[in-house]
C-alpha cells in the first residue's frame, strides 16, 4: 500500500512538495514551524477548495474559466449585504454566498449540458460577464474593512485547534469531495462521464447532467470562496482574484488531473495546491528577484508536470497486465 | 440631429441675450468637472466656493456632463463659450477630444486652464497637477519619518510595499524617495517588495517582510491595494502599534485601518485645496496677474511653471485620525 502510493503521482508530488518545504526550511528555519505551516495551509484554503470545484468539471473533459469572477461577483454581493444589512445573520451570509455561487455555476452548467456549447467557449464568456456584472453592482466602487461588521470579518479568522475556520473549511471540503468521489455513484459518475462519455452513455449515464452536476459544485464552492476571499484581505472590489482561474486550473494540472478527463483524484488535487501555495509563501521569504519569480514559479510547474507525467508513462499504455505483476497487484489493491 | 442642432441654436442665442445681463465686473469661472455627483469633485467644488468668498468679485459655475464622456463635456464648453464666461477650468474625460473646443473657446478670449486630469498643451494655457513625483516620493518617507516618531523612536528601519515591478508610476515615486533619503538620516530602507497589486499576493509579501525583518517599523505602499493589504495583514498578525503601515490611498478606503491603529496617517491630494487652486489661477489669468513661469494662487502660494505650463500644486495632504472622517465621506 505504502510502496504502491510512493511510485504513484501523488507520491511523486508530495516528495517534490516536501523537498521544496524542507529545503526553503534549510534557508529559514521559521518557515516549517508549525505556526507557519498552519499560515500556509490556512494562506492555501481559497485555492484548494477552488481546485476541488475545478478537478470536478475537469474530470468531466470541460473546465471552468469564470471561478475567479465568481468568486469577485459573490463576494461583492455579500460585503454589500453586509454594508447595508451590518446585523444580518452570519449564516445566512454564507448561504446566500454558496446560492449566488451554485446560480452561476448553473448557468455555465446549462450551456454545456442542454446547448453543448464547448465550457472553454462558454465560461470565457462568463467570466467577463460575471467580472462586468461586479462593476455594474458595485459601481466600481469598493466596499472596505470598516464597511464590514466585525463578525463579518472575524468568522474565518476565529480560531479552532490553533487553525483558523478557513482552514478547517478546507479540510471539511476535502473530506465531502474525498468521500463523494470514492464512495458514492455520483461521484463515481465523473469518472465514467470524462474517460469516456461514449460507454458512460450506453451504461446509462446521462453525460450532460454530470458536466452540469461538475460546474455547480464547481461554482458554488466559487461561491463560499468569494465570501472567504472578502473576509480574509477585507476588501471586495472589482478586480478581486484577478487571474486567480489560471492558479486554480494549474493546481488541478500540477497534481496529476488529466486535462482530457476522466483521470485525477482528490488528493492529487489537494498537493496540486499545496505545492502553489508552498511555491507562494517560499518566493518571498527566500528574497528572489520579483522579476524572477514568476519565471521561477512557471519552471517549477513544468517539472513538476514533467516529473508527474513521466511517472505513470508505461502504466497507462499496458492494457493486459504481465502474468508476474498481475500477482503482485492484486495483492496491492 | 437637426433637433439637437435647432435646440443648441435656441439656447446660444438666448444665453447670448442672457449675457448682457451680467455684473461686467464679476468674472465668470466655469468648473468643468468629469461628471456630475462625484464625490471628489462636489469636495473640488466646495474648495472652489472658498475661493470666491475670499475673492468677492467671482461667479463659480459648477458644470459637467452626467456620464464621464468627453462628448458630454464638448457640448457644455460649446454652451459656455456662449455663455461668454471668462474662465475654464477643466478636469479632462480626454485629453486630446477637447482641444479643438477649448482651442475656439482660448481665441474668443477666453482663459483654459485643465487640473487633476489634463488636456493636451494647444487646448489650455496651464496644467495644474495635485503634485509632482519629487514630491510625492518626499512625503512618501516624510510619512515613514512620522510613523517610526509616533513610536516614540529616534531612528528606524522601513520597506517598501509597490504595485508591480514594471508599474511606470510607482518606480518613479521609489526613486523619488530614495532620492529623498539624504535628507532624513534616521530612516533606514531595508527591502523594496512587489504585490503586483494583487490583494492575495500583496498580503503575502507583507507577511514575508514582517518575518524577514523582525525590527521593521513601517511599510509603505503607495499603492491603493498594496496599502490596505499590509495594514490588513499588520492586523491579522497582531501588531497593530508595532509595525506601521503608510503610503498613499483613499480616505474611504482607509478609514477603518486608520481608526484601528494599523495605519497612523497616509496621504493623497486634497480635492478642495484642488477645486480652491483652480478657481484662484483662473481668476488670476483673467485678471492678468502672474507671468509665463508662475501664477499666484491664494493661500496655496505659488504654482511654478515649466516650460509645458505644467505645474504642481503642493505635497500631497496628510490625513490622520482627526480628519480622515471628514473626507471619508467625500472620496
Amino acid at each position: 500500500m505504502l510502496r504502491h502510493f510512493i511510485y504513484s503521482r501523488e507520491g511523486v508530488l508530495s516528495l517534490i512538495v516536501l523537498v521544496m518545504f524542507f529545503g526553503v526550511g534549510a534557508i529559514n528555519p521559521d518557515f516549517i514551524s508549525l505556526s507557519n505551516s498552519i499560515s500556509i495551509f490556512n494562506d492555501t484554503s481559497i485555492l484548494i477548495m477552488l481546485a476541488l470545484g475545478q478537478m470536478m468539471v475537469i474530470l468531466t473533459r470541460c473546465i471552468d474559466l469564470s471561478v475567479a469572477a465568481n468568486v469577485a461577483f459573490t463576494g461583492m454581493v455579500v460585503a454589500m449585504v453586509n454594508r447595508y444589512f451590518p446585523d444580518i445573520n452570519m449564516a445566512f451570509l454564507i448561504l446566500l454566498s454558496l446560492l449566488i455561487g451554485a446560480f452561476l455555476g448553473a448557468i455555465n452548467g446549462l450551456f454545456v449540458w442542454l446547448l453543448k456549447v464547448p465550457s472553454i467557449v462558454i465560461t470565457l464568456g462568463t467570466m467577463s460577464i460575471y467580472r462586468g456584472s461586479t462593476f455594474l453592482l458595485s459601481d466600481g466602487a469598493w466596499v472596505n474593512s470598516h464597511q464590514m461588521s466585525a463578525s463579518f470579518i472575524a468568522l474565518p479568522r476565529f480560531e479552532i485547534l490553533s487553525m483558523p475556520v478557513l482552514g478547517w473549511m478546507a479540510i471539511a471540503a476535502i473530506i465531502i469531495v474525498f468521500w463523494a468521489m470514492k464512495f458514492s455513484v455520483w461521484g463515481r459518475n465523473f469518472y465514467s462521464a470524462g474517460g469516456n462519455p461514449m460507454a458512460a452513455f450506453y451504461s446509462g449515464v446521462n453525460v450532460g447532467k454530470v458536466q452540469f452536476y461538475a460546474f455547480l459544485v464547481s461554482g458554488t464552492l466559487a461561491g463560499l470562496c468569494g465570501y472567504l476571499w472578502v473576509s480574509r484581505f477585507a476588501v471586495a472590489y472589482v478586480d478581486v482574484a484577478n487571474g486567480f482561474e489560471l492558479q486554480v486550473v494549474a493546481a488541478c494540472v500540477i497534481g496529476g488531473i488529466s486535462i482530457v478527463g476522466g483521470v485525477g483524484t482528490v488528493v492529487g488535487c489537494v498537493i496540486g495546491a499545496l505545492f502553489i501555495g508552498v511555491v507562494n509563501n517560499a518566493l518571498p521569504i527566500i528574497g528572489v528577484s520579483p522579476f524572477w519569480q514568476m519565471a521561477i514559479s512557471g519552471l517549477v510547474i513544468i517539472i513538476a508536470v514533467i516529473a508527474n507525467a513521466s511517472s505513470d508513462k508505461n502504466k497507462a499504455r499496458i492494457i493486459l497486465r504481465k502474468s508476474d505483476e498481475s500477482a503482485d497487484s492484486a495483492q496491492v489493491n | 440631429m437637426k433637433n439637437k442642432f435647432i435646440t443648441a441654436c435656441v439656447l446660444a442665442s438666448t444665453t447670448l441675450f442672457a449675457s448682457g445681463a451680467y455684473a461686467a465686473d464679476e468674472v465668470r469661472v466655469a468648473l468643468l468637472v468629469k461628471a456630475l455627483g462625484i464625490g471628489f469633485f462636489e469636495a473640488a467644488y466646495r474648495g472652489a466656493e472658498e475661493a470666491r468668498k475670499e475673492l468677492g468679485d467671482v461667479e463659480i459655475i459648477y458644470t459637467g456632463p452626467t456620464s464621464t464622456t468627453a462628448e458630454g463635456q464638448i457640448e457644455i464648453i460649446n454652451s459656455l463659450i456662449a455663455q461668454r464666461v471668462d474662465a475654464i477650468a477643466v478636469s479632462a474625460n480626454d485629453a486630446d477630444a477637447l482641444v479643438p473646443s477649448l482651442k475656439k473657446a482660448q481665441q474668443r478670449g477666453i482663459k483654459v486652464i485643465s487640473w487633476d486630469s489634463g488636456v493636451g498643451k494647444a487646448g489650455r494655457q496651464i496644467h495644474l497637477n495635485p503634485s509632482s513625483n519629487s514630491l510625492i516620493g518626499e512625503m512618501n518617507v516624510q510619512l515613514a519619518a512620522d510613523a517610526i516618531k509616533a513610536k516614540g523612536k529616534k531612528s528606524g528601519t522601513f520597506a517598501i510595499l509597490s504595485a508591480t515591478p514594471t508599474s511606470t508610476n510607482q518606480n518613479i515615486w521609489i526613486g523619488e524617495m530614495k532620492k529623498s533619503l539624504s535628507k532624513f538620516s534616521n530612516l533606514k530602507l531595508v527591502d523594496t517588495v512587489y504585490g503586483d497589486d494583487l490583494a492575495d499576493k500583496s498580503f503575502r509579501e507583507a507577511m514575508a517582510l514582517i518575518k524577514n525583518h523582525p525590527d521593521l517599523d513601517v511599510i509603505v505602499a503607495p499603492t491603493t491595494v498594496g496599502i490596505l493589504a499590509a495594514a490588513q495583514a499588520v492586523s491579522d498578525l497582531g501588531l497593530t502599534g508595532k509595525v506601521y503601515v503608510t503610503g498613499l490611498g483613499l480616505p474611504s478606503e482607509l478609514a477603518g485601518h486608520v481608526h484601528s491603529g494599523a495605519i497612523h496617517s497616509f496621504a493623497i491630494w486634497n480635492p478642495i485645496d484642488l477645486g480652491y487652486s483652480a478657481t484662484m489661477l483662473a481668476y488670476n489669468l483673467v485678471k492678468g496677474k502672474g507671468t509665463k513661469t508662475e501664477v499666484p494662487m491664494g493661500r496655496m502660494g505659488t504654482l511654478q511653471l515649466d516650460k509645458d505650463g505644467d505645474g504642481a500644486m503642493a505635497k500631497p495632504f496628510i490625513y490622520d485620525a482627526s480628519n480622515v472622517d471628514e473626507f471619508s465621506s467625500i472620496f
